[in-house]
């Protein structure tokens, strides 16, 4: 069966700790996480922006590490966590998707897996 | 066209659809399609059509994919299950499984996941039957670019898995909305001298009509396909009278409605009749659109148009969809029925359209009735400034010369 991964899009808060006014998402997310446990395959949730480190080897591979702050959101919206859900099809994926809900508190991006050779 | 292209051209849609169901791939079924086509060009015009051109076609297309699934496996390929498909299924599938082939084919051609470009592409491709370079020549678009295009839209279709399925009952309203978008797309693209230097590019508006046709004839209960279908059957009825010997656009006040194609019209507003019925209890858009085209093509002349059902009618369409344009026409018509001096009054009480050309422009028209020269000129200038295309500009140039001798 084809997987997806749904990429939620919210706002860049330290989901770890959320403040009263987001303590009923983090509930709903929950209740989809149990609901949609059927075809959940994985999925994480993710420290905001300002804990990434943007790594690259601009010498080619084996070359100086270079490690840099960020990057930082420059929307509103920020990548905060994503699932991975086994769909029959897109249409059953972008139903799964709008039950997330980041979908209605900001964007869900679906994407299909290449799936293993 | 010979009548072997002819056949084809017809045909060629809901044998696509077929093909695509049983291998599940819509670049093979157009390369076996294709294949079957070139042999039919090849061949009926020394042997004579056959007697069910849908079903030879089908049956060579058919044996021509297995071929190509037979290469492919030789070559290493894996798709060895779609030649049991190809191979136990019958032959000429029945009427109902056509039509549910050619509506599943719909409704993936103008999946939401697609961008509207890819739809409108996909769309006259494969529901149309247009090549690749046909598709380019009526959008504009350079050959490179379709193709491109085209392959992406299919790459996302396999790699995404946008099912090939008629949407549920729920969601089918909203899906059926971005189908009729898409043609109507199509059909504007065509009609509303856009870009290019022909003022309507037949072409387009041609294929929306039978893209329109062959949706109503799928889902003849759907009354806002019947209006769909309507708006754009009276709306290219006064084709001809629409653009002016020298390539200026004339407006309805001005055409010769003679040159009006009244049996187009008259399918069109028995059309929009037969919507009306099945929907007493609520206004679709693309309805009543049609309703207001078909009070005008049912009035003998402009000053003899129905205005107080026109007003009725923009009254229904704001209380569904209050768009600038629906509004600005319900002042126009206000214009015809009581005088520039209310029409402008109408016009002035529309808010928030500070940035429309067709706000000004009309203010420019009713201004200029009013013998404000002056004012209209600005208004004029406004409208023009804000990219008004020539052939309208042209048209309240002279307009403006009219108002001055």
């Amino acid at each position: 069966m084809p997987q997806y991964v749904a990429f939620i899009y919210s706002e860049d808060i330290d989901w770890s700790q959320p403040d009263e006014a987001h303590q009923a998402e983090m509930a709903e997310y929950g209740a989809f996480s149990e609901a949609a446990a059927a075809i959940i395959r994985g999925g994480a949730v993710l420290y905001p922006t300002a804990t990434a480190t943007t790594v690259r080897v601009p010498g080619g591979k084996g070359g100086d590490v270079v490690a840099s702050d960020g990057p930082y959101a420059e929307t509103k919206e920020a990548l905060t966590g994503f699932f991975i859900l086994e769909c029959a099809d897109l249409d059953e994926a972008i139903a799964a998707a709008a039950r997330i809900p980041g979908s209605w508190t900001g964007a869900v991006e679906v994407r299909p897996v290449i799936p293993r050779m | 066209m010979t009548p072997a292209e002819r056949v084809v051209r017809e045909e060629y849609p809901r044998i696509l659809a077929t093909l695509i169901r049983v291998t599940g791939d819509v670049d093979l079924a157009q390369d076996a399609l294709q294949d079957a086509v070139v042999r039919a060009i090849e061949t009926w015009p020394r042997d004579g059509v056959p007697d069910e051109p849908r079903a030879w076609l089908t049956v060579v297309a058919r044996r021509c994919a297995i071929d190509r699934i037979r290469r492919d496996v030789a070559r290493g390929g894996k798709e060895a299950d779609a030649v049991w498909l190809l191979d136990n299924e019958a032959p000429e599938p029945v009427a109902s499984v056509v039509r549910d082939d050619l509506l599943r084919l719909v409704f993936t051609c103008c999946h939401p996941s697609l961008a509207l470009e890819a739809q409108v592409a996909l769309s006259l491709r494969t529901l149309g039957g247009l090549t690749t370079p046909e598709v380019a020549r009526a959008l504009i678009v350079p050959e490179a670019t379709m193709a491109k295009r085209l392959t992406r839209a299919k790459q996302k279709i396999r790699q995404a898995r946008i099912p090939y399925r008629v949407p549920s009952d729920d969601e089918l309203p909203q899906r059926l909305a971005g189908v009729l978008a898409t043609v109507y797309l199509i059909f504007n693209e065509g009609y509303a001298a856009g870009s290019g230097e022909q003022a309507v590019r037949t072409p387009l508006v041609d294929e929306a009509l039978r893209l329109g046709r062959l949706l109503h004839e799928l889902m003849p209960d759907e009354a806002s396909v019947s209006g769909l279908l309507a708006l754009m059957l009276i709306h290219d009825s006064r084709r001809s009278a629409r653009v002016s010997a020298d390539g200026v656009a004339v407006p309805l006040a001005e055409q010769d409605r003679s040159l009006w194609d009244r049996q187009a019209a008259r399918e069109g507003i028995e059309l929009v009749g037969e919507a009306l019925r099945r929907t007493p209890d609520h206004a679709d858009p693309y309805v009543v659109q049609a309703a207001i085209a078909a009070c005008h093509a049912l009035a003998p002349s402009y000053p003899q148009t129905d205005w107080d059902a026109v007003i009725s009618w923009y009254d229904v369409l704001l209380s569904v969809r209050p768009t600038p344009a629906a509004r600005l026409g319900r002042a126009a018509a206000i214009a015809e029925r009581d005088g520039a001096g209310p029409g402008l009054a109408a016009v002035d009480a529309i808010d928030g359209l500070d940035e429309y050309a067709w706000w000004h422009a009309s203010r420019a028209e009713l201004l200029a009735r009013l013998d404000r020269a002056d004012e209209a000129r600005q208004a004029s200038a406004r409208a023009v400034a804000l990219g008004l295309n020539d052939a309208h500009a042209r048209f309240l140039g002279r307009d403006r010369d009219e108002s001055r001798a």
